[in-house]
């Protein structure tokens, strides 16, 4: 059963397409990596996945609403929550965001902390966290929200080995429960440990294992002269040289 | 005996009770939403807002109609006006406001200092809490009474959007409604808050306890509950200060609280003082190789 699919999608902006001719079926349990320069369109694919932005050709459709972990620095680092008032606002999506949290939902937030290894920070400023903590905490908030497909948007830019470990390992145990898991990365070598990679710019490159999508042309077409490759012995090791931005 | 008079004199003059009586509801309510105006980054709307209703207070004064009213009529219109000026691209948002904001400004003193104008210019400018009526403090009231709830009722939302806006959408809240309501909440606020205060001065109530409270609040609730304090503070001590000094009751209670305002960012600048010298002075032990 697909969780994720496109057909003939063109997604953009004010009528100006970003990001074209999108075929993707995407199975319950597989995770996904989205591989793309900056402004290839990989921030695009997301807030169309979630709803945020309707397509302007073709179809796009997800199983449920899809939980979505933005970059930490999109979140108000002088708002004054705690990291279990992050989580909490996961059950928003249940609906009745009206009335007050129920303890219930309390004990599901804190147990996703617990989950992410941050249960004894639960009531800590999110602000005064470190970047990977805050990292997984928004990603405990994605857990709250208990949905079948997850969307990570560049979730290890920036956090520590730790949290790092942490994450990946999140990876396994969510495709483990059944739910789709989309992570949009800049680290072209860590995509060989997913189901499947999806290469973007401006189109779609490549949808495919990562035997077949990570090959040099698919990679050249993806970034152009932004990928250095470098020959380390019988090893191949890839590398993005630009930083990210939105797109 | 003589503090306790000083203290008790504006309770026992019935305008400067109901001059008390319309900061404290006013300050709760202004107060509370000040919080959620700075954290939704409305403040200049917040001020564009404010100096736009003016004609809408001096046509009221001309007709004879309540101001409430006019101030709501002068609301809507602004928000209208700045919302069709900012669709055209060419010219960007802030131009159009600033440019809207103006005109609608210049076009309420230009009837306001006309021979038929009946009301002062200065009490619509700055207003005139000692001169609130019945139906002000009725208003006040009401904006604590429908307010109240809404707020609390949208808390959850709030607190998700203006945290991080862009993953409102995939929480099932739409960011734009939530920033809706709270710019529906000012304008009510604002047409409410304007009799006492005036177009220029009514801004103090509503981004000055907010911004008191800064950083200080360790969650919104909070936030919302000192910032309302404070607001209310500020206005009782404006109004004290205005009938022992002499000075405009309206003038005195925006005073007080922009120096709320200057002593909270003192007071943030010493803490920050001490906690560095707290830091120093750990950092000398550990490299005398004290515990």
């Amino acid at each position: 059963m697909s969780n994720v699919r496109a057909h003939s999608a063109v997604l953009g902006y004010g009528g100006q397409a970003v990001l074209s001719g999108l075929e993707l079926s995407v199975e319950a349990g597989r995770s996904v990596c989205v591989l793309g320069p900056n402004g290839g369109g990989k921030t695009t694919l997301f807030r169309a996945l979630t709803g945020d932005l309707a397509p302007l050709a073709g179809t796009l459709s997800v199983a449920g609403r899809p939980a979505y972990v933005a970059q930490t620095d999109r979140t108000r680092l002088d708002f004054p929550v705690s990291a279990l008032d992050v989580a909490l606002m996961g059950t928003l999506a249940a609906g009745r965001w009206w009335l007050p949290s129920r303890r219930t939902q309390r004990r599901t937030a804190f147990d996703s902390l617990a989950r992410v290894g941050l249960g004894d920070v639960a009531d800590a400023a999110f602000g005064e966290l470190s970047g990977g903590q805050r990292q997984r905490v928004l990603i405990a908030r994605a857990l709250v929200q208990d949905a079948r497909v997850v969307l990570l948007d560049e979730p290890l830019a920036g956090v520590d080995p730790a949290s790092a470990e942490r994450i990946t390992s999140l990876f396994a145990e969510l495709r483990a429960e059944g739910r789709t898991v989309l992570v949009s990365t800049h680290d072209v070598d860590s995509a060989a440990a997913f189901d499947l990679v999806l290469c973007l710019n401006g189109r779609q490159i490549a949808f495919d294992s990562p035997a077949k999508a990570l090959s040099r042309s698919t990679l050249e077409q993806t970034y152009g002269s932004e990928i250095v490759v470098i020959e380390h012995g019988d090893r191949q090791i890839r590398a993005v040289t630009a930083k990210h931005h939105e797109h | 005996m003589d503090l306790l008079d000083t203290l008790l004199d504006p309770w026992r003059s019935g305008i400067d009770r109901r001059a008390l009586l319309e900061v404290t509801l006013l300050g709760i309510a202004c107060g509370a939403l000040s919080f959620w105006i700075v954290a939704f980054r409305l403040s200049y709307p917040a001020e564009s807002l404010a100096h736009g209703l003016l004609p809408g207070l001096v046509v009221a004064a001309l007709l004879g109609i309540p101001l409430l009213v006019g101030a709501g009529a002068g609301v809507g219109v602004a928000t209208a006006a700045v919302a069709l000026a900012a669709r055209d691209e060419r010219i960007g948002a802030d131009t159009a406001t600033a440019v809207v904001v103006t005109g609608m400004f210049g076009l309420g003193a230009l009837l306001a200092l006309s021979p038929d104008a009946p009301a002062r210019l200065g009490d619509l400018l700055f207003g005139d809490p000692l001169g609130v009526t019945d139906t002000d403090l009725a208003a006040a009231a009401g904006l604590i009474a429908v307010g109240g709830p809404l707020l609390l009722a949208l808390h959850r939302p709030l607190c998700a959007v203006a945290f991080d806006p862009g993953t409102a959408c995939s929480l099932g809240i739409s960011a734009g409604l939530a920033r809706a309501a709270v710019l529906g909440l000012l304008a009510t606020a604002l047409a409410v808050a304007v009799q006492g205060l005036g177009t220029l001065l009514v801004l103090a109530v509503l981004i000055a306890p907010a911004a008191a409270v800064g950083r200080h609040a360790r969650s919104p609730g909070r936030a919302m509950g000192a910032s309302a304090a404070i607001a209310v503070g500020a206005g009782i001590v404006g109004i004290y200060a205005s009938a022992g000094l002499g000075t405009a009751a309206g003038a005195s209670v925006a005073l007080v609280l922009c120096l709320s305002v200057a002593l909270s960012v003192v007071a943030r600048r010493l803490g920050r003082g001490g906690r560095r010298r707290v830091w120093l002075a750990q950092a000398g032990r550990a490299f005398d190789g004290e515990p």
